[in-house]
C-alpha cells in the first residue's frame, strides 16, 4: 500500500508538472499582444517596451515558463492585470465560495443517486425502478442553465421560497448562505445524481445476482447486510470511479451555475477573466483548478484501493 | 404432508432421519410460462450420512439443493414438505431461516472463484458467519477461523487469514469455503458440485477434507454432483435425478453393481474404466446417452426418459412410472428396470 501510494502520488506531480505546461503555452497561443492588454489605453511603443521588460516578456519562453513555474511553487501567481490584486489571494478569497458549492452538490448527488440506485436494482422493473429510470433520463438531459433559470423561477420568483441570486459568506450567516446555495447545489447535484444513480443501479444488478450474494445469504446473513456490506462494497468500485470523473464535471458545471445565480466563485472568476483576457487570473485559475482535478483523482484511485484490495496488492507487488 | 408417491423402503439409519423431503416440488416463473424445475423428490438424510444425489444438467439437483434452506430466488415456488429435525422448513418465516441458514444447514458452493467476496479477507469473511450464529466477539471468531482454517489443512492458516480470495488459489478457496461451512458446526453440509471446477489432482484433496470432516465433526452431508466419481468416492447412498424427478435410488455398492433404470445404466457406460487398457480405451468410444433432456415447460406425465430410452414401451409414453422397489432398498422409477447386458 505504501508503495502503491507514492507511486501515484509521483505520477500525480507529473501529470501537475506537464498541466502547467500546457496553460502556459496555452495562454501564450491566446490571440492579442499581452503588453497590449496590459497597457490598456496606452499605446505608445516606448510604453509598451518598458512593460514588456517589466514583466519580462523579452525573454525566451522557457526562460519565461520557468520563472512562472518557480513563482508558481512559492505560492506566486502574479498580479491581476485589471485589478493589480495578487491572484493568489484572488483564488483563496474564491476558492472556498465553489468548494462549497461543489461538496454541496456532490451531497445533493450522493443522497438522491446512491440510495435511488440501490431501491431501482433491488426492485427491478417495480414503480420505484421506473421514477429512478425516469429521474435519471430527465437528470441526464436537461442543461443546467435551463434547470437554473426554471428554479430561480418558480421558486424564488412565483413561490418566492429563496432568494434568486447572490452570496452571503458562510461564516458570516450559515442561515442566508445555505438558503442562496440550496438552489445552485440542486441544479449541479441533479446531473450527478442521474449519473450516480444509473451508475449505482447497473453496478449492483450485476454485484447482486454474483455468487458471493448467494454466499452471504446462506450463511444466513440479513438480507440487510447482504445489501449494504456484501454487494454495496463491491458495486461502489465502479461508482467511485464515475463519480471522479464526473467531479471534473462538476468544476465545469459550476462555471455556468455561479453565473445564473451570480455567485463569486471559481467559476465566474474564470469568466470574468476570460471576458478581461485577464492571463494571471486564467493561468492561476486553470492551474489551481487542474490541481484539484488531479488531487480528486489521486483521492478516487485511493479510495478504489481501498475498496478493490487486487487493485492494492498488485500495484504493490509490480 | 403426505406424499402422493408412494414412498420408498426406508434404506439408511433406522431412527429418524435427520432431514426428510417429501414430494419437492419447484415451479419457476418465467416470461414463457411456468418451468417445472423439480417434480416430486423425495430422500431422507440420517445423521452423518453422505447422500449424493446426481444427473446432468437442468436435472433440478441444484434447485433442490438450493431449496432446503430456501435460497432460491422469489421467482420459484416451492411445494411439498422439508423437515429438518422434524422442523418443516417451508413453514418458517424468512427470519427463522436465516437462523437456519450456515448454523444448521450450510453450503459449499461450486465455483471458489466467485463464491468469496473479493473485497474482503477470508478471514473476515469466515468470522461473519460465527459472530452471526455464535455471537462470538471478533476477536474469538478471528482465533475460531484460524483453527477452521487449519482443520481444512490450509498451509500457514496465521497468515492466510488476513489474505484477499484472489490471493489463494482454486483448491484453497475451496477450502475456504468449506471451512466457513462446517464453522457452526452444522448438522448437514450441501456441497454444490465442489470440486467440478478444480484441478483433477486438487479434487481428491477437496474429497479427503470432506471425508474426515464427516467422520470428525459427524456432519451430513448431500452432494450434489454430475461425477459419479466423486460419488463413489464419497457418498453413502445415490438418488439418480432425471428431468426434475429421482429415477432411481439404492446405496452406493448395489447401485454400481445392479443398475436398474436405463438412465443409471446409460450414466455408468459413460465413465472410463480404468482397468480398460489404454488401446482398448482408445477404441471403444464412451458410451452417450442419444437425445437431449426434455424441456420442462409442462409437468411430465409419462417417463420423461422415455424418447432417449432403448426399453421404451407403449406404457411408458402413457404413464408417469412411480417409483417402486425393483430390488430390496432399491426402488426405481422405471416399467423396464435391470441392468444391461
Amino acid at each position: 500500500m505504501g508503495s502503491y501510494l507514492v507511486r501515484r502520488v509521483g505520477t500525480s506531480a507529473l501529470v501537475l508538472l506537464l498541466a502547467s505546461i500546457v496553460v502556459f503555452v496555452g495562454v501564450r497561443a491566446l490571440p492579442g499582444d499581452a503588453a497590449l492588454a496590459l497597457a490598456g489605453e496606452e499605446r505608445d511603443p516606448a510604453a509598451l517596451a518598458e512593460i514588456r521588460e517589466k514583466y519580462g516578456l523579452n525573454d525566451p519562453i522557457v526562460v519565461q515558463y520557468l520563472r512562472y513555474l518557480g513563482n508558481s511553487l512559492q505560492g506566486d501567481l502574479g498580479f491581476s492585470t485589471r485589478t493589480g490584486l495578487d491572484v493568489s489571494q484572488i483564488i483563496v478569497d474564491r476558492l472556498p465560495v465553489t468548494l462549497e458549492l461543489a461538496l454541496l452538490s456532490l451531497l445533493v448527488g450522493l443522497l438522491i443517486g446512491i440510495p435511488a440506485g440501490i431501491v431501482a436494482a433491488l426492485r427491478r422493473g417495480s414503480w420505484p425502478d421506473n421514477v429512478s429510470n425516469g429521474f435519471g433520463l430527465l437528470g441526464l438531459s436537461i442543461p443546467n442553465f435551463w434547470l437554473g433559470l426554471v428554479l430561480i423561477l418558480v421558486v424564488s420568483v412565483q413561490l418566492r421560497l429563496l432568494p434568486a441570486s447572490g452570496y452571503v459568506p458562510l461564516l458570516e450567516n450559515p442561515v442566508q448562505n445555505l438558503q442562496r446555495m440550496v438552489l445552485p447545489a440542486i441544479v449541479l447535484g441533479t446531473g450527478l445524481s442521474a449519473v450516480l444513480m444509473r451508475q449505482m443501479r447497473s453496478a449492483m444488478l450485476e454485484t447482486m445476482s454474483a455468487d458471493y450474494v448467494r454466499t452471504a445469504r446462506s450463511k444466513g446473513l440479513s438480507e440487510r447486510q447482504v445489501v449494504l456490506v456484501h454487494a454495496l462494497r463491491n458495486s461502489l468500485i465502479t461508482v467511485v470511479t464515475v463519480l471522479g470523473l464526473q467531479l471534473g464535471a462538476l468544476i465545469s458545471g459550476a462555471v455556468i451555475t455561479e453565473q445564473i445565480f451570480v455567485i463569486p466563485g471559481f467559476g465566474k472568476l474564470i469568466v470574468d477573466g476570460v471576458f478581461t483576457r485577464d492571463y494571471p487570473v486564467i493561468q492561476g485559475v486553470a492551474l489551481v483548478t487542474v490541481f484539484g482535478y488531479v488531487l480528486v483523482n489521486l483521492l478516487v484511485d485511493l479510495t478504489y484501493s481501498f475498496l478493490n484490495p487486487r487493485i492494492r496488492v498488485s500495484g504493490a507487488a509490480s | 404432508m403426505t406424499s402422493s408417491l408412494d414412498l420408498p423402503v426406508q434404506v439408511g439409519p433406522a431412527n429418524d432421519p435427520l432431514l426428510s423431503v417429501d414430494d419437492l416440488r419447484v415451479r419457476f416463473a418465467s416470461e414463457d410460462g411456468p418451468v417445472y424445475a423439480v417434480n416430486g423428490v423425495s430422500f431422507e438424510l440420517g445423521a452423518s450420512e453422505v447422500l449424493a444425489i446426481v444427473g446432468e444438467s437442468g436435472c433440478g439437483k441444484s434447485v433442490t439443493a438450493m431449496a432446503i434452506p430456501g435460497l432460491l430466488p422469489p421467482t420459484a415456488t416451492v411445494e411439498g414438505s422439508i423437515r429438518l429435525a422434524g422442523v418443516d422448513l417451508l413453514s418458517l418465516s424468512p427470519k427463522e431461516l436465516r437462523e437456519v441458514r450456515g448454523k444448521d444447514i450450510s453450503f459449499v458452493f461450486q465455483e471458489p472463484m466467485t463464491s468469496l467476496n473479493p473485497a474482503f479477507t477470508v478471514g473476515r469473511q469466515i468470522r461473519e458467519v460465527l459472530q452471526r450464529h455464535e455471537g462470538l466477539s471478533k476477536r474469538a471468531a478471528q482465533q475460531r477461523a484460524v483453527e477452521l482454517l487449519e482443520l481444512v489443512r490450509i498451509p500457514a492458516p496465521q497468515r492466510r487469514v488476513d489474505e484477499y480470495p484472489h490471493q489463494l488459489s482454486g483448491g484453497m478457496r475451496q477450502r475456504v469455503m468449506i471451512a466457513m461451512g462446517v464453522a457452526c458446526g452444522p448438522k448437514v453440509l450441501i456441497a454444490d458440485e465442489p470440486t467440478t471446477a478444480l484441478d483433477v489432482t486438487i479434487q481428491a484433496g477437496v474429497l479427503d477434507i470432506m471425508r474426515d470432516l464427516r467422520t470428525e465433526l459427524s456432519t451430513a452431508i448431500i452432494l450434489i454432483t454430475h461425477d459419479l466419481g466423486v460419488v463413489a468416492d464419497l457418498a453413502d447412498r445415490v438418488v439418480v435425478m432425471y428431468a426434475g424427478m429421482p429415477v432411481e435410488e439404492a446405496e452406493i455398492h448395489e447401485l454400481f453393481a445392479h443398475p436398474q433404470h436405463p438412465y443409471t445404466n446409460g450414466l455408468l457406460r459413460a465413465i472410463p474404466h480404468r482397468e480398460k487398457g489404454v488401446e482398448e480405451v482408445a477404441r471403444s468410444r464412451l458410451a452417450e446417452i442419444p437425445g437431449l433432456v426434455p424441456s420442462l415447460r409442462s409437468e411430465p406425465d409419462l417417463c420423461p426418459f422415455a424418447p432417449r430410452c432403448p426399453r421404451s414401451t407403449e406404457i411408458c409414453v402413457s404413464l408417469r412410472p412411480p417409483l417402486e422397489p425393483t430390488r430390496p432398498h432399491h426402488p426405481t422409477a422405471c416399467y423396464h428396470p435391470g441392468e444391461d447386458s
